[in-house]
């Protein structure tokens, strides 16, 4: 049976893991392939590195990154921001990365998603969704708009539909950050993983909230997440990977067991 | 030193498996045309995304035939993920003729909850083989891919190595005298994917 991931995130700017609440506030945690290849050994099921930066001159960077991280760590590896164009997209993967996030250039170009996954395949696809609620009146439903720019710059789409639009572009997968949860600590936001995860048929990656391994259960059995992803609670030791995979385990959730000597 | 020749044609990354069959000793040789074939022991053909540009570029590479007559000569042989698919008939993908040196086609997983299969699953061992010493049955190795490769025709029974559920079960490996194939990522899979490419290289070598 197909068991759920877990995956450590690594924001990386300036070729340096960083963390901040809501995307200000940076603090340096690490040099990421170094912070990766810890991950694998301790039973990450993937690893998702974030370029905050998507300078022009943070890519090469990236790559760099990338190509370090995948001679040493032989887990699959997802690249995010910066890539506007499927010959970026075909750099990042030969690199040594298995897919790429397309986040605000998607937002800005939808076509390229179609482009990167007619070249690439769907698998190799990630649209990344940052999604933040709206205001609405009291006893109305919920919703959630897409933000861009690293949560600085709001789009009016509606979260659910953007996420359709992409997959029928040929998006593989969905990274959903709930920009509101992301950083704080207050646990993922179910809700809108499960408004996304019951109207698409590609699996959805949850993001943004995790705060302890019952956060991670509730955004599979609440959510319907295919897979779940943090950063701050793993570069901060706060929760192991092990840790996490025992209390899924122990809500009968599928999860890979880590190695014998990371448990 | 065991010669390994990986087929370089531009799809997918090459970093990982090049780095993984190294630290099994062998000699890596990416190969972009038929000449880096000559001294190899073994040839891997990996790949990710669909099947007919994946033959284009075999074509253009003038790779196609040779690979062909290498699996004709039952050489040690490992397609990783579009790799072994291309070993069947066609892939219903995109109509694609692939190589065609085992019965059957590539067919979209229809039955399964969600495509495409992305993850870590239990390979289940039909039989003992080689490829697989010292990694422990239903060992969970990854994946990611929405079609699959449907054994179907004459010699079909006897290919199936392993099997996969997601939704149904589908091939997760096959062999077929040196010729092998798998549809996850070994070189992605840690420990045991490691393992396995170290396996394939001693089979090469023709010691396992």
């Amino acid at each position: 049976m197909l068991t759920v991931r877990v995956i450590p995130c690594l924001d990386v700017a300036g070729g340096r893991v960083v963390k901040g609440t809501r995307f200000v506030g940076l603090v340096d945690e690490g040099d990421p392939p170094e912070l990766a290849e810890r991950y694998a050994r301790e039973g990450a099921d993937e690893i998702v590195f974030l370029d905050i930066s998507a300078a022009p001159e943070g890519r090469a960077t990236l790559r760099d990154i990338v190509e370090r991280t995948a001679r040493r760590a032989f887990v699959p590896l997802t690249v995010g921001g910066g890539v506007r164009t499927p010959s970026e997209m075909r750099d990042v993967l030969r690199a040594g990365a298995d897919k790429v996030s397309l986040n605000t250039a998607a937002v800005a170009d939808p076509d390229l998603v179609r482009r990167c996954a007619r070249r690439f395949g769907s698998q190799a696809v990630v649209v990344a969704i940052d999604a933040r609620r709206t205001a609405v009146a009291a006893g109305a439903p919920v919703a959630w708009e897409v933000v861009v720019k690293g949560g600085r710059e709001a789009t009016g789409l509606a979260a659910e539909t953007w996420a359709e639009r992409a997959v029928e572009l040929g998006a593989g997968e969905l990274l959903v950050t709930s920009i509101d949860r992301d950083g704080t600590q207050a646990g993922f936001d179910t809700a809108l993983l499960q408004a996304i995860a019951g109207r698409v048929p590609v699996p959805v990656v949850a993001s943004g909230g995790a705060a302890g391994p019952q956060d991670f259960v509730a955004a599979v059995i609440e959510g319907g997440a295919s897979a779940v992803l943090a950063a701050s609670i793993f570069h901060r030791r706060q929760h192991s990977i092990a840790a996490v995979k025992a209390a899924m385990g122990a809500a009968g959730i599928p999860v890979r067991p880590v190695p014998a000597d990371a448990a | 030193m065991t010669r390994i020749a990986v087929v370089d044609y531009g799809a997918g990354n090459l970093v990982s498996i090049d780095q993984a069959l190294r630290a099994a000793g062998a000699d890596v040789v990416l190969a972009r045309a038929e000449v880096d074939l000559d001294g190899a022991d073994g040839l891997i053909v990996p790949g990710v995304g669909a099947a007919r540009p994946a033959m284009d570029r075999l074509r253009r590479r003038g790779l196609v035939e040779p690979i062909r007559r290498w699996i004709a000569a039952d050489r040690p042989f490992l397609g990783i993920c579009l790799g072994m698919q291309l070993l069947f008939e066609g892939s219903d993908e995109d109509g694609a003729r692939a190589l065609g040196a085992l019965p059957g086609r590539a067919v979209r997983l229809v039955a399964a909850p969600r495509l495409p299969h992305i993850g870590w699953n239990a390979v289940r061992r039909l039989r003992p083989h080689p490829l697989f010493a010292g990694v422990a049955p239903d060992a969970p190795f990854y994946f990611v891919h929405s079609y699959a490769a449907l054994p179907a025709g004459p010699g079909a029974a006897e290919l199936a190595l392993a099997v996969t559920d997601h939704g149904p079960d589908f091939v997760s490996a096959v062999a077929r005298g040196r010729l092998t194939g798998v549809q996850f990522h070994p070189e992605r899979s840690g420990a045991d994917g490691l393992r396995l490419l170290a396996n394939y290289t001693s089979l090469a070598r023709g010691v396992a």
